[in-house]
């Protein structure tokens, strides 16, 4: 098994691709098929604000271990126009001009983990986990 | 009286003590079979092991003196600490206790030290010097071995928790097409994930149209546990299901609808019993009282 | 590849084979608003059993369906919504309380039969 994928993002296809390979990456670490569904859609959301808001990014996908949890981490990147109000765009029902809207603080509430960090005119990146939960055979 | 607590858990260390080992090890195992008896004896006079024939408990005395008489010749506790976990795995869930095992091991501490004490009671210091080697290795004994019970104890305990908190959710098929899930104790987060992924994989395998979710045992409903009901509601209709929500006072009700918790989405019905009527008849069951069946009527 | 979209006595049945891309999904979207007219249906069933992951996109482009279908006189029930995806769906927060659903196929085409009869029956009235 590969420990880390990198999915080019520039179509709607490339969405589906990249939430299917994190969930092959999740079934294979042996996270729960309800887990694995989480994650995918998690991705599913963050990917797409590449293809509509931006037009081309990446998403990399790696299997982390820490203090005997693993896990997998999304980190979605682009170097688009940024976001001016992280703390806005990850509200419930916020979108700036029909940006985002449910999408963040959706993707967020599915994971264990949730970062982003934005700079105008540089780009912006998320950063999410997804561990693998206990007792899981 | 020499009772050294320090010295418990150290080897037989003094130079008289070494060099008493071997004889003392011969000794019991010339003895072997005079002395095995006795221990089996006053086990079963002090009424220990209860759950086991006499057959059983010789058998077991037999691994157990040898095992601690090497363990007395060699110091090497490994063979016997095994022993002691596998004798353990197989006497727990018959229902032996730990002061069974304490007492067991101790008895055989006592037998050995009054056949000691007849053999080299014509020398004093000599025995003085045998108990030397011999007290420290038979205390360690005893220690491992209540040890190695109370860990294999805790294990199964520790497993036996797993299982109940996973049968405390159990999700029951009342009818076709009719499930219900009474929900017994605290309902934290984790649980109630695990919680709603049976129900909707019950769902899914019993094809439930309705299902009713009793929370009359969980202690406290508040925001949270009542968030985590309204999203089991949601995701079970999603499925395809109608949810009935039973054990929900109207008191809490009302409560929660004030602490903003959306209760729109969720049917409730007083009771159990009612619940399951009601999704009968969602089911389009009628149901009805049996006529009974009188002495006239039969002739 | 389109969703193939089959008409089965009053209703139509769209069964989505595999996951979906946006696009896909939008054209599934246009694909089933011009045929309920086109066919006069009374009916839609959507089965998703095949889906992947149901998100904020596919959501809000059922729903649209399904609303404008209700505006229409007709009725959409989605059907084979998996547990996983239920499970997702109600953690990420997407509601779909206006929205018809059935465990399957099946379940679904009983689910609009009975709707029939009951507008039916308060036509009568």
């Amino acid at each position: 098994m590969r420990n880390e994928v990198l999915v080019a993002i520039t179509s709607d296809r490339d969405v589906v691709l990249a939430r299917q390979t994190g969930r092959s990456m999740a079934t294979e670490l042996g996270l729960s098929k309800s887990e694995a569904t989480l994650l995918a859609t998690a991705i599913s959301e963050v990917a797409r604000n590449i293809v509509e808001y931006v037009g081309n990014g990446q998403i990399l996908l790696c299997i982390v271990n820490l203090n005997g949890m693993e896990g997998i981490k999304v980190v979605a990147s682009d170097s688009g126009p940024g976001i001016e109000n992280v703390e806005m765009a990850l509200q419930d029902g916020q979108s700036s001009g029909g940006r985002l809207g449910l999408g963040l603080p959706g993707a967020r509430r599915l994971m264990d983990e949730f970062h982003m960090v934005s700079e105008i005119g540089e780009g912006t990146t998320v950063t999410m986990t997804k561990w693998k939960g206990p007792r899981r055979g | 009286m020499q009772q050294d607590d320090v010295t418990l858990m150290q080897e037989p260390n003094t130079e008289d003590g070494n060099s008493c080992l071997p004889e003392l090890v011969s000794h019991l195992r010339d003895s072997r079979t005079q002395l095995r008896e006795e221990w089996a004896q006053r086990i079963t006079d002090a009424q220990l092991l209860g759950a086991m024939s006499e057959e059983e408990i010789f058998s077991e005395v037999t691994s157990v003196f040898d095992k601690y008489v090497d363990t007395l010749e060699t110091g090497s506790v490994e063979s016997l600490q095994e022993y002691a976990e596998d004798l353990s795995e197989r006497i727990i869930p018959r229902g032996v206790e730990t002061h069974e095992v304490l007492g067991i091991v101790l008895l055989l501490r006592d037998v050995l030290a009054r056949s000691l004490f007849q053999k080299y009671q014509e020398d004093f210091k000599l025995f003085n010097r045998v108990l030397d080697a011999y007290e420290p290795a038979a205390n360690r004994i005893a220690v491992i071995v209540g040890v190695s019970f109370v860990h294999e104890r805790e294990r199964v305990i520790g497993q036996q928790q797993a299982t109940i908190r996973e049968l405390s959710t159990p999700v029951l098929q009342v009818r076709e097409r009719l499930l219900a899930l009474p929900i017994i104790g605290e309902l934290d987060s984790q649980r109630a994930g695990q919680l709603t992924e049976q129900l909707l994989n019950a769902v899914r395998s019993n094809r439930a149209r309705v299902v009713v979710i009793d929370i009359t045992g969980v202690p406290a409903v508040d925001k949270n546990v009542a968030n985590h009901l309204v999203q089991t509601v949601r995701a079970c209709r999603l499925m395809g299901a109608a949810v009935l929500v039973t054990g929900l006072s109207s008191d809490i009700a009302r409560t929660l609808v004030t602490l903003g918790v959306d209760l729109s989405m969720m049917d409730t019905v007083g009771d159990l019993q009612g619940g399951i009527e009601e999704a009968e008849r969602l089911l389009g069951y009628e149901v009805r009282k049996a006529p009974i069946a009188t002495p006239e009527a039969k002739g | 590849m389109p969703v193939p979209i089959l008409k089965q006595g009053p209703y139509l049945v769209a069964s989505i084979q595999d996951a979906l891309s946006d696009r896909e999904v939008l054209e599934l979207q246009e694909n089933l608003l011009k045929q309920i007219g086109e066919v006069r249906a009374s009916g839609i069933i959507v089965d998703v059993t095949a889906m992947d992951v149901i998100d904020s996109f596919a959501s809000r482009s059922l729903r649209t369906v399904a609303l404008t279908t209700r505006l229409r006189g007709a009725e959409m029930v989605i059907v084979g919504i998996q547990p996983d995806v239920a499970f997702a769906m109600v953690q990420f927060g997407l509601l779909m309380d206006d929205v018809n659903t059935a465990l399957d196929l099946e379940e679904g085409l009983e689910f609009l039969d009975s709707w029939i009869a009951g507008r039916t029956f308060d036509d009568e009235e």
